[in-house]
């Protein structure tokens, strides 16, 4: 299936070209450490430099997700997050920004609860531009991604080091906005990938398909970004702003005074690795 | 994806799941595209040995040589007057080498890792049963193992817990979440991700993403096979109904599955209730649960409103676990097995009483059949025959019941 419709996705990664330069994509929780915290995270992050931000919609059972971020969606859920409250958050967003593409991850549970077709025109009328679904892969297409383009929403799929060749042209098959290469066979937040490894498999994906490549799991300084940002298009880092955010909790758990400064200034130093 | 839609037998309940490991609506391969590739894998590996007669001479070997099976199915005269009803048969997986019908399932997936030639095994348990099957079947072959356990299981179950350390397992405490078995699965998951060239994960229970929940039921169907031959040889006829426990499911689809197209046979799967199903301290994924995905499967889980997955609750470690394997809830919603649940107060009496009649101290998990059938049987007619799969032994639980009884161990002294 060709994708007929645009997002803002698109828009950004072609002005990013324009520009020659790869796009920063800043992974937050929805939510973390609570609501409202989390919503003044989510409104600075462009203007620290985010090109492309990733919502985590919290799960109990993050199985792809190492501790950082784990602890990140337990935050979120026992201050009280839901989908609803995460779906307001995005249109809160859109209140004061119409450019920075927002994409959804997360997994397929809450969604499935939320029922498909509700969650996807609720998204869609939030201003959400993808969905990034860790636990649906091309096999399971017919669940959410397929459903999704229909609605204008962009499916991205993973490719990870485990992707052969021989398997790509059906991960790539329904593809769209981008391409998220885990550049690691592992959890966020744990190992590093070697730049020339990565080099090697985003010509593998380069090879098959023109849609931008974002390259996350295990990039977490400014240098980590400013050398992904040389072979990739996109660069995304997750678990170090979230352990930002941990860093950031008063002893009781509750947000301390220099939280959203803090992850904010770290996003600023992390995009400027895109910026060199 | 092109999907292949196998004909579909009507008259037969046992050719499921199709291509794709769909029970119905249920199962599938909800995972990450990391561990998709080796999915495939096994799933390829499987089917190879299926169609391989070696393997499943293999398996029968060790079947026969090391779990020591057949089990018997042992007719329990004592419980039978007792109860003043049906007539009541054990099929005595308790007596398997380990102490339970987990074994089965090791051995035959552990000689699919070696066909595969990983050299690493990785494992979720609960009760430790399942834990303590993969460090023997490990140590039989010699393949270092890492087992995933709640910290909270670790506690309730440590006579388990050492055996597999002298096995030479790696015990890895989780402690995360619940701290119980869906954790334990979810650190598997994670271990999996991280080390996808040499690892195996042998799943302990008819769920996961396929092809896990078929070929853990096609293991296990040694159970239902040879009772199916023993009841004829002992009774000269098929039994009226059959009853088991029910965590993940396997034990239940192993005695269940070689009977599916005998309309006559009623199948009756106990769930724990915990401390009541209204208390919401259960472990009854079917009694009140809802679909939902997790661990690679689309399945009847325990959930909030928003999709969050609850922790379970029951005394027994085995059963504390908040989905059920895929083919169940197909068949909870065909109607063709029933899905009835007993509290852990009611486990623990069945505990004692079997105990006491028989002189077999089951697993806290199997208690939970017996409990059903502590209702159900005087309600029967003498003739209905009745096979309860007793899964386990209960010596690992023995510290459990003696808590619950405000008791302790050595006590007499
Ligand atoms: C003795 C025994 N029975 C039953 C179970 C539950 O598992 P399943 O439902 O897969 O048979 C367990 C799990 O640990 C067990 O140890």
């Amino acid at each position: 299936m060709s994708v007929k419709f645009e997002t803002r996705i698109d828009e950004t990664f072609r002005n990013l070209k324009a520009q020659g330069r790869a796009g920063f994509v800043a992974f937050i929780t929805a939510g973390d450490p609570d609501l409202e915290t989390s919503i003044q995270i989510l409104k600075g992050l462009p203007q620290a430099g985010a090109d492309v931000i990733e919502l985590g919609m919290p799960f109990s059972d993050p199985m792809a997700d190492g501790p950082a971020i784990q602890a990140s969606s337990l935050r979120a859920l026992n201050a009280g997050q839901t989908m609803i409250k995460t779906l307001g958050m995005v249109a809160d967003f859109r209140v004061s920004n119409s450019t920075t593409p927002i994409v959804l991850m997360g997994y397929y549970n809450p969604i499935y609860s939320y029922g498909v077709e509700k969650f996807l025109n609720d998204a869609k009328k939030a201003g959400v531009d993808g969905l990034i679904i860790v636990d649906l892969p091309p096999e399971e297409e017919a669940e959410l991604c397929l459903p999704a383009l229909n609605v204008g929403i962009n499916f991205i799929y993973l490719t990870a080091p485990t992707t052969t060749d021989e398997r790509l042209p059906a991960v790539l098959r329904h593809a769209s906005g981008f391409v998220y290469y885990v550049s690691i066979t592992g959890i966020t937040g744990t190992k590093k990938a070697a730049i020339g490894d990565i080099e090697k498999s985003l010509a593998r994906i380069r090879a098959q398909s023109g849609l931008p490549i974002a390259v996350g799991f295990g990039i977490s300084t400014p240098q980590d970004v400013a050398d992904v940002a040389g072979v990739a298009d996109g660069v995304v880092v997750g678990s170090a702003l979230v352990k930002t955010i941990e860093a950031g909790l008063e002893n009781d758990g509750k947000s301390g005074p220099n939280l959203v400064k803090d992850v904010l200034s770290l996003a600023g130093e992390l995009a400027a690795g895109v910026r060199k | 994806m092109s999907k292949t839609i196998k004909p579909v037998n009507p008259n037969t309940l046992r050719t499921a799941p199709d291509d794709d490991g769909h029970f119905g609506i249920f199962g599938g391969r909800f995972v990450a595209e990391t561990l998709m590739p080796l999915i495939l894998d096994v799933e390829k590996a499987y089917s190879d040995a299926k169609a391989d007669p070696e393997f499943a001479k293999a398996v029968a070997y060790y079947f026969a040589q090391y779990v020591g099976r057949p089990s018997p199915l042992y007719f329990a005269e004592r419980l039978t007057k007792q109860l003043g009803g049906a007539k009541i048969y054990l099929k005595r997986e308790d007596l398997n080498h380990t102490g339970a019908h987990k074994v089965n399932n090791c051995i035959g997936q552990i000689l699919l890792a070696r066909r595969m030639g990983k050299g690493r095994i990785i494992a979720e348990t609960g009760a430790g049963q399942h834990g303590v099957a993969t460090a023997t079947v490990c140590a039989l072959f010699d393949i270092p193992c890492t087992i995933y356990m709640g910290s909270k299981d670790i506690e309730r179950q440590a006579p388990n817990v050492y055996r597999m350390q002298m096995l030479g397992a790696e015990v890895k405490p989780v402690t995360v979440g619940s701290n119980s078995l869906k954790d334990a699965m979810n650190e598997a998951m994670r271990d999996w991700v991280a080390n996808v060239e040499d690892t195996y994960y042998l799943i302990g229970t008819a769920a996961g993403p396929h092809p896990y929940p078929e070929m853990v039921r096609d293991f296990q169907c040694v159970i239902g096979n040879e009772v199916r031959d023993q009841i004829i040889q002992g009774e000269g006829r098929l039994p009226d109904t059959l009853v088991a426990c029910i965590g993940g499911g396997s034990n239940a689809l192993g005695l269940f599955h070689p009977f599916l197209d005998d309309a006559d046979i009623r199948m009756i799967a106990v769930e724990a209730a915990g401390k009541g199903i209204e208390t919401g301290l259960h472990a009854a994924s079917l009694s009140a649960g809802r679909p939902g995905v997790l661990h690679g499967n689309r399945t009847y889980l325990l959930q909030d409103d928003d999709g969050q997955i609850k922790e379970a609750h029951s005394i027994s470690a085995g059963l504390d676990y908040p989905g059920i394997g895929p083919e169940h809830s197909w068949l909870h919603d065909i109607g063709r097995a029933e899905y009835v649940s007993v509290t852990d107060d009611e486990a623990i009496n069945a505990f004692k009483l079997l105990t006491k009649l028989e002189g077999i101290i089951p697993a806290l998990e199997s208690a939970h059949a017996i409990a059903h059938v502590i209702k159900l049987a005087p309600t029967l007619a003498k003739e209905n025959i009745i096979v309860i799969n007793l899964s386990g032994r209960g010596d690992k639980d023995l510290a459990t019941v003696a808590a619950h009884s405000g008791e302790k161990l050595g006590g007499v002294l």
